[in-house]
């Protein structure tokens, strides 16, 4: 219907991989792949067509590739039937997947020095994201970080992109023992960093976004939120974030983000409906608004 | 031969039986990346309310088998982006606009039907009287006929006469056909059956209700029986009603059973989360079944379960 809307297609599985603890599927997928900016997600039908699992699993796009026209590549961790079947899959399978869904990182017009904090399975966005910014002549610098050491992903090609690769674990069984965010300060003074991109789960990006505005340097985050439709309008996805105008909004993860500036995001309110958010109960309009469901959320500038 | 696909709805008459339910496609904007939203027969959009609202917290949707829990909480921006924004571009795109409205007593209800009216373009008001899970509290009108008859009575009073009122019912009642019938006394031209089902998930890590409200809607082919089940009693209790089924909606094959139970349209809801372009599909699929059993029009199948053993399509009061 449009150029560069997302796209539902049934696509070939090329190859499944097990990474550590994850897995990672490639599908050939030209009209995705063509439409793909970093930091766009897809989501994939699970159980096939008679499946009683009705909920599409979204993941973020890890890596493309123009091989057959097109291929994505998608990782994900086995935590239920869901994608224990995905995990079951084999060459030349069809899956039915919708995307490139979402805004995606906006980059730096300036090649800045640009540092990548990825937690868990977080850090899939952010190896495609370092490529597009080291085409920009940007330094990228990596803070990659998981539970344990099979939960640290791609490791080698985070060293192979990066000026420095920080790893974190929390049981210290890679690199630094402790969580991205122990590290991440050290990181930024040591590469002078301009700009911070992040993408993991919801106290990370807190923690991160705190010591970024701590350093006055702007931050870019991935949020992860549970999502139906991954298209906007089923409205189960929405966070709190603050738009331009000051106002909070309960906006949508899926298509208003996943990719927010850092300080707009009410992380200590996730999971509630703050007091003050447009169209809270005893909520009442400020002078000049427009309701608008998004109003100037995303902003595209990234430093 | 080719089946005509036109359909009536107390006076208004769509190109075809399909439509979008309400809260499954906003108003039409997200799914018109996936399809030309001029084909389907209306587009039924999220409850319009008069304030904008915030809906309930996070989580707000769990998988169920065959279903999804949802408590949303209403969310939207109200009317008046709803009238500045979204019904113009509906309407920009060839879409037919039926506005659900949703509010806090009959008050605000009929508040919202004489806006709604005083626009051009909404050529249906569907009464959502029986949301289960906005926030504050449910809208519990549709649990008694009294209250939901002053709901509808409100609305059909302010408005515009050419403009039809349906009122979106939900099955878990005490007595579904007494409140279809207290409706329809109120001078509700149709109704739509059925609205999400209350149900609720406990998520057994937290050991705490798995979406935020506790108790949510029950959506998607889970619920299509009920959906059959509530439009059949309904049809046979009253049948000059027109009426709108919605339900767990997947495939052609589930449209073409609300039909024969007697719809006379059909809502596909919850499958447009996982499949985008449902809706023309399913309109594909029902036409090529209409035309594979020989119908001449829509018409010919609605309340076909109804019909005595041996009766043939085709059959009905009226041909």
């Amino acid at each position: 219907m449009s150029d560069n809307g997302p796209v539902q297609t049934r696509s070939p599985v090329l190859t499944v991989r097990r990474v550590d603890a994850y897995y990672a599927i490639t599908v050939v997928a030209p009209q995705i792949a063509e439409r793909f900016r970093s930091g766009q997600f897809l989501s994939v039908a699970v159980g096939g067509e008679q499946s009683s699992m009705l909920l599409r699993r979204p993941f973020a796009i890890h890596d493309v590739k123009p091989d057959y026209g097109g291929t994505v590549e998608f990782l994900f961790a086995v935590r239920g039937p869901g994608t224990a079947w995905l995990a079951e899959r084999r060459q030349r399978d069809l899956l039915d997947v919708v995307g490139p869904l979402g805004r995606p990182f906006p980059l730096p017009r300036d090649p800045v020095n640009c540092m990548l904090a990825g937690g868990g399975s977080g850090a899939a966005p952010l190896f495609p994201l370092a490529h597009a910014l080291r085409r920009r002549g940007c330094r990228v610098d990596f803070v990659l970080g998981a539970a344990s050491a099979d939960r640290v992903f791609s490791a080698i090609s985070a060293r192979r992109i990066a000026e420095t690769t920080t790893f974190t674990t929390d049981d210290g069984s890679f690199g630094v023992r402790g969580r991205v965010t122990d590290a991440l300060e050290r990181a930024m003074d040591d590469a002078r960093s301009d700009v911070v991109y992040a993408c993991g789960p919801m106290p990370m990006l807190r923690t991160v976004a705190a010591v970024a505005a701590r350093q006055g340097v702007p931050v870019q985050v991935a949020v992860e939120e549970t999502m139906a439709c991954g298209t906007g309008i089923c409205m189960s996805c929405v966070i709190p974030v603050v738009g331009e105008d000051g106002i909070t909004r309960m906006v949508r993860a899926c298509v208003d983000g996943p990719v927010f500036r850092g300080e707009r995001v009410r992380f200590d309110d996730v999971g509630t409906i703050p007091f003050d958010a447009l169209g809270a109960p005893g909520w009442k309009a400020r002078g000049e608004d427009s309701a608008d469901s998004a109003g100037g959320v995303a902003d595209r500038e990234a430093g | 031969m080719t089946t005509d696909m036109r359909t009536r709805l107390a006076g208004l008459e769509l190109p075809n039986p399909v439509m979008a339910a309400a809260g499954c496609a906003g108003t039409g904007r997200e799914l018109a990346q996936f399809f030309d939203i001029a084909r389907i027969g209306a587009v039924v959009t999220k409850s319009v309310m008069l304030e904008p609202r915030a809906g309930r917290p996070a989580p707000r949707v769990a998988e169920a088998p065959s279903g999804m829990l949802s408590a949303i909480g209403l969310q939207g921006p109200g009317i008046e982006v709803f009238l500045q924004r979204d019904l113009p571009w509906l309407l920009s795109r060839g879409g037919r606009a039926v506005a659900s409205v949703a509010g806090a007593g009959a008050g605000e209800y009929a508040e919202l039907a004489r806006r709604l009216s005083a626009a051009e373009g909404v050529e249906m008001i569907e009464v959502n009287l029986s949301c289960p899970n906005p926030a504050g509290g449910g809208l519990d009108f549709a649990d008694d006929p009294a209250e939901a008859a002053r709901v509808v009575h409100a609305v059909r009073s302010h408005t515009r006469s050419d403009i039809p009122v349906f009122a979106k019912l939900a099955a878990d009642v005490p007595d579904l056909v007494a409140l279809a019938r207290a409706c329809v006394d109120a001078r509700a031209d149709g109704l739509s059956l059925i609205n999400s089902v209350r149900a609720m998930a406990v998520d057994p890590r937290t050991l705490r209700p798995a979406v935020a409200g506790g108790v949510g809607g029950l959506s998607g082919p889970a619920i299509r029986p009920i959906a059959v089940a509530s439009v059949y009693r309904v049809h046979a209790a009253l049948p000059e009603v027109p009426l709108i089924g919605m339900g767990g909606v997947r495939t052609g094959v589930d449209a073409l059973e609300l039909l024969a139970a007697g719809a006379s349209a059909v809502g596909v809801g919850t499958v447009t989360f996982s499949d985008p372009s449902a809706c023309v599909r399913i309109l594909r699929e029902l036409e090529e079944l209409l035309e594979e059993r020989g119908a001449d029009r829509v018409a010919d199948v609605v309340g076909a379960a109804h019909r005595p053993v041996g009766a043939p399509i085709g059959a009905v009061l009226g041909r």
